[in-house]
């Protein structure tokens, strides 16, 4: 008897080794990528490569300014799109659970998410690039609609948290249903709200595939919005097939600068739900 | 001016299909506390609801017969007029989190974009919450905000918010069921004060409490107005057996 | 009272805004329902020449040969199916430790954030970067690997890919099956100890039964994601549109996936049957991501709502 429990025992503890150690060891995947595109990348950067664009290739020099100040006019045009369009999607959403459009909504909501990111720049591709040309606009819209999903479903579920007592507080002061969205119920649900925004902000930075055939590449700086132009993704993926070395290693630097990025952008997310959180 | 601040006549409320208020007819007059009672489910506090119309903010709710605010009509009344004269403060204490107590008080100004000068504004956050009882309480922390109050500050923050808007009616959906003892007292005291100024609807729970705050009470049972009269005389001799079984602890 | 009259006009004036207001609502939402429409309409009308002269065999062809005009999917969807359910396999020890891991043995405390943190920063990092690292570090040591099995040492191709995508989508399963194995009712865990039964026995025994079809949702998502990921495939599948012969060459030797072709060749497609037979995987893809996608939200939702 005694040994049978002890077999048992044994088991349970190994199966807890095995289980800390599958679970610990994937760390290291993780930190080997970090670390390596850290020390690649960090050397490459300095003022120059920040604010120059590329030089002819094979020559020396030059930067990732065009990509740098693309990647950021890009994301910026599609949060203008998509932030809207997203916070009042998802309140529509939280305060019209039983609905149909609510129901069909959320579900193509849901669909979007999953959609792959090629197929949206091929659609994409299709609604703007055929009829206007390549562009920035259209590789934003790309973006935004990739955005979209997660913008919508935070609003929502933040949203559906609140207390309802806070709805009916406003509205007994004759405030009209508007302003008691926007004034009472949104700002409390900010924190949510902001963090589901940057957290769609962190994972358009670094997507490529929409913008393949929509906003292309620029080797040029520029600041046109009607034509192609560059992206730090973009950059990253037409350097590394390159033959030439110096555009691989500005490739680790731009994805050193990616990388600063989106790691940013998802602890300035963890840091606003720990402090901004309104108690209710 | 006239003495009937609300009445009903023949007023009819459902929840879809459900009837819910049948066929009340009432009058409450200026300056009076009245309390509504009677036991769950009885349309007490739908019936509240209808007369600052937050009943149909509800899907699926509907109103029929007649309501009236003075001589109009609070049906075909704009609804955000009508809750400028008829406040409500709910059973649990619903103040903005987000606001300090200050712009809590004066929400209904802020929230609807109603612009008055700074002085005007401090003039009516003292007041109102001085007839709350609770300006010597926060007079120093106005710009907190104001979740470190206690429950039933909270409430009275709620009912100060309410005053601001100088209604004509305040109704008071269970006001005090989420308090405990003493912040109840203190807020049934605010009552007595409350009615020189105000007519004053309490939808209560607690008989008790009734027979304490209240100068006439309303005994609804099963969507009807059983009974509405002097609070003396409806606890001391109540005219309907309803009435009289409800009292005594029949049922509740 | 001009206070009264003011206040009148602005009730009567506020209306107007609600109902502008609430329409506004609608619209956003309505939006999202016209983008699913559009987008599935544009891939089926873009597609359709190659759906109206090829028909299903299509998807079954060998051969992909633009230049003769002679299309085939089979080598990408066997490319995708490969990469996504090799990955998936790979992943589905450590999603799961993961999961039991901080659901069960460690749910609280600065250890278990920090597990937590880091599987959650994992998904954060661009496919790109991943790409770009695996290419130029990951590529030569299994070059260096397939020189010893005695194979052509290409490096890129399924097996590259796959491991690549293993890691990436760890996250998916594993938030999702943490959640629902803290999800798990005390009492049910209590009964078991009170037997006698040890941890691990209250794992396999009570939790794991439990939390069975939620797991299941949490791999239908990774799934989805794995299908559907494009960069980091692309960047290390080795872009050749053949079958190989053995299942070494298949494996280890470069191919293609549904998701790589399209990145790859779509920029190049010259004339409209070479165009359309590009989307037509588009739709595809499309289909079969929302399809899992889809499956594994509804499962999640039922779960929750048990």
């Amino acid at each position: 008897m005694d040994a049978r429990i002890k077999i048992r025992n044994t088991k349970s503890v190994l199966f807890k080794a095995l289980i800390v150690f599958l679970a610990f060891i994937i760390t290291l995947p993780l930190i080997i990528v970090l670390l390596y595109i850290i020390k690649m990348g960090v050397v490459q950067v300095n003022w120059g490569f920040l604010t120059h664009e590329p030089t002819p290739e094979g020559v020396a020099g030059g930067g990732i300014a065009n990509a740098l100040v693309g990647s950021l006019i890009m994301v910026g045009m599609s949060a203008i799109v998509a932030i809207p369009v997203g916070l009042f999607a998802g309140i529509y959403l939280s305060e019209n659970p039983g609905t149909k459009l609510a129901y069909y909504a959320g579900l193509c909501v849901d669909i979007l998410q999953g959609v792959p990111s090629i197929v949206v720049g091929i659609v994409i591709y299709f609604w703007i690039v055929k009829p206007f040309g390549f562009s920035a606009i259209s590789g934003s819209v790309a973006l935004a609609i990739m955005m979209l999903p997660i913008v919508v479903r935070s609003t929502e579920q933040t949203l559906l948290l609140l207390p309802s007592s806070l709805k009916e507080a406003a509205l007994s002061l004759g405030v009209p249903y508007h302003r008691v969205i926007m004034k009472v119920i949104v700002p409390c649900g900010f924190a949510g709200i902001l963090s589901g925004i940057i957290l769609s902000i962190a994972r358009i930075i670094g997507e490529t595939a929409p913008l393949l055939f929509t906003a292309l590449g620029n080797v040029f700086l520029t600041t046109k919005v009607t034509g192609p132009m560059d992206s730090l993704p973009h950059l990253i993926y037409f350097y590394s097939k390159s033959p030439y070395q110096d555009q691989i290693d500005q490739a680790w630097g731009a994805s050193f600068i990616l990388l600063m990025f989106v790691l940013l952008l998802n602890i300035t997310t963890k840091l606003i739900t720990r402090k901004w959180n309104i108690q209710l | 001016m006239e003495h009937t601040v609300v009445s009903a006549s023949n007023f009819n409320a459902w929840f879809g299909d459900n009837h819910v208020v049948k066929d009340v007819s009432i009058g409450i007059e200026r300056n009076q506390c009245v309390a509504v009672m009677g036991p769950s489910g009885c349309g007490k506090t739908t019936f509240l609801r209808c007369i600052n119309r937050m009943h149909e903010l509800i899907p699926g709710a509907t109103a029929k017969g007649s309501l009236k605010l003075y001589a109009d009509e609070i049906y075909t009344m704009n609804p955000i007029y009508v809750r400028y004269k008829i406040g409500m403060v709910f059973q649990r204490p619903n103040p903005f989190p987000n606001l300090s107590i200050y712009d809590n008080v004066i929400a209904g100004y802020k929230l609807n974009g109603l612009s008055m000068p700074k002085a005007e504004l401090d003039r009516i956050v003292e007041k109102s919450l001085t007839s709350a009882a609770l300006w010597n309480e926060v007079k120093d922390s106005l710009h907190k905000k104001g979740t470190f109050l206690s429950g039933g500050q909270q409430q009275r923050l709620c009912i100060a918010r309410a005053i601001a808007m100088e209604p004509e009616v305040i109704l008071f959906d269970e006001p005090t069921s989420a308090l405990d003892p003493i912040s109840t007292s203190s807020v049934e005291q605010l009552f007595h004060e409350l009615k020189e100024n105000y007519t004053l609807i309490i939808v209560t729970h607690n008989m008790q409490q009734a027979a304490r705050v209240s100068d006439k009470t309303a005994f609804f049972y099963m969507g009807e107005l059983v009974e509405y009269d002097d609070t003396k005389l409806m606890f001391t001799a109540p005219k309907d057996t309803r009435t009289q079984n409800y009292i005594t602890g029949r049922f509740s | 009272m001009s206070e009264k009259n003011k206040r009148l006009d602005l009730s009567y004036s506020q209306m107007k805004w609600e109902t502008i207001f609430k329409r506004i609502l609608i619209a956003m939402s309505v939006i999202m329902v016209l983008l699913v429409i559009g987008t599935l309409a544009t891939l089926i009308v873009k597609s359709w020449p190659t759906i109206k002269s090829l028909g299903i065999g299509y998807l079954w062809g060998k051969v992909w040969d633009p230049v003769s005009n002679v299309y085939g999917a089979r080598p990408f969807l066997l490319g995708t199916l490969l990469t996504s359910f090799t990955a998936l396999i790979i992943s589905i020890p450590f999603s799961y430790s993961v999961a039991i891991y901080l659901g069960e043995y460690n749910t609280k405390g600065w250890l278990s954030n920090l597990l937590k943190n880091t599987v959650e920063l994992i998904a954060a990092v661009p496919s790109i970067i991943y790409g770009f690292w695996a290419l130029f570090v990951l590529v030569p040591q299994i070059r260096k690997l397939e020189t010893l099995l005695h194979i052509p040492a290409v490096g890129v191709g399924a097996f590259a890919a796959s491991v690549v995508l293993a890691v990436m989508i760890i996250p998916y399963a594993a938030s999702l099956g943490t959640s629902l194995i803290r999800m798990v009712p005390s009492p049910l865990k209590e009964g078991a100890y009170a037997l006698g039964a040890t941890r691990f026995e209250v794992i396999r025994s009570v939790i794991l039964p439990f939390t069975r079809s939620g797991l299941f949702a949490g791999i239908l998502l990774s799934l989805g994601r794995a299908l559907g990921e494009t960069m980091a495939v692309t960047m290390l599948i080795g872009n050749t549109s053949a079958i190989g012969n053995t299942f070494t060459d298949v494996f280890f030797g470069p191919g293609n996936t549904m998701a790589s072709v399209i990145a790859n060749e779509f920029s190049e497609a010259d004339h409209d049957l070479y165009y359309s037979a590009l989307i037509e995987l588009g739709l595809v893809l499309f289909f079969v991501t929302v399809i899992i996608n889809l499956i594994g939200k509804r499962i999640i939702t039922k779960y929750t709502n048990k």
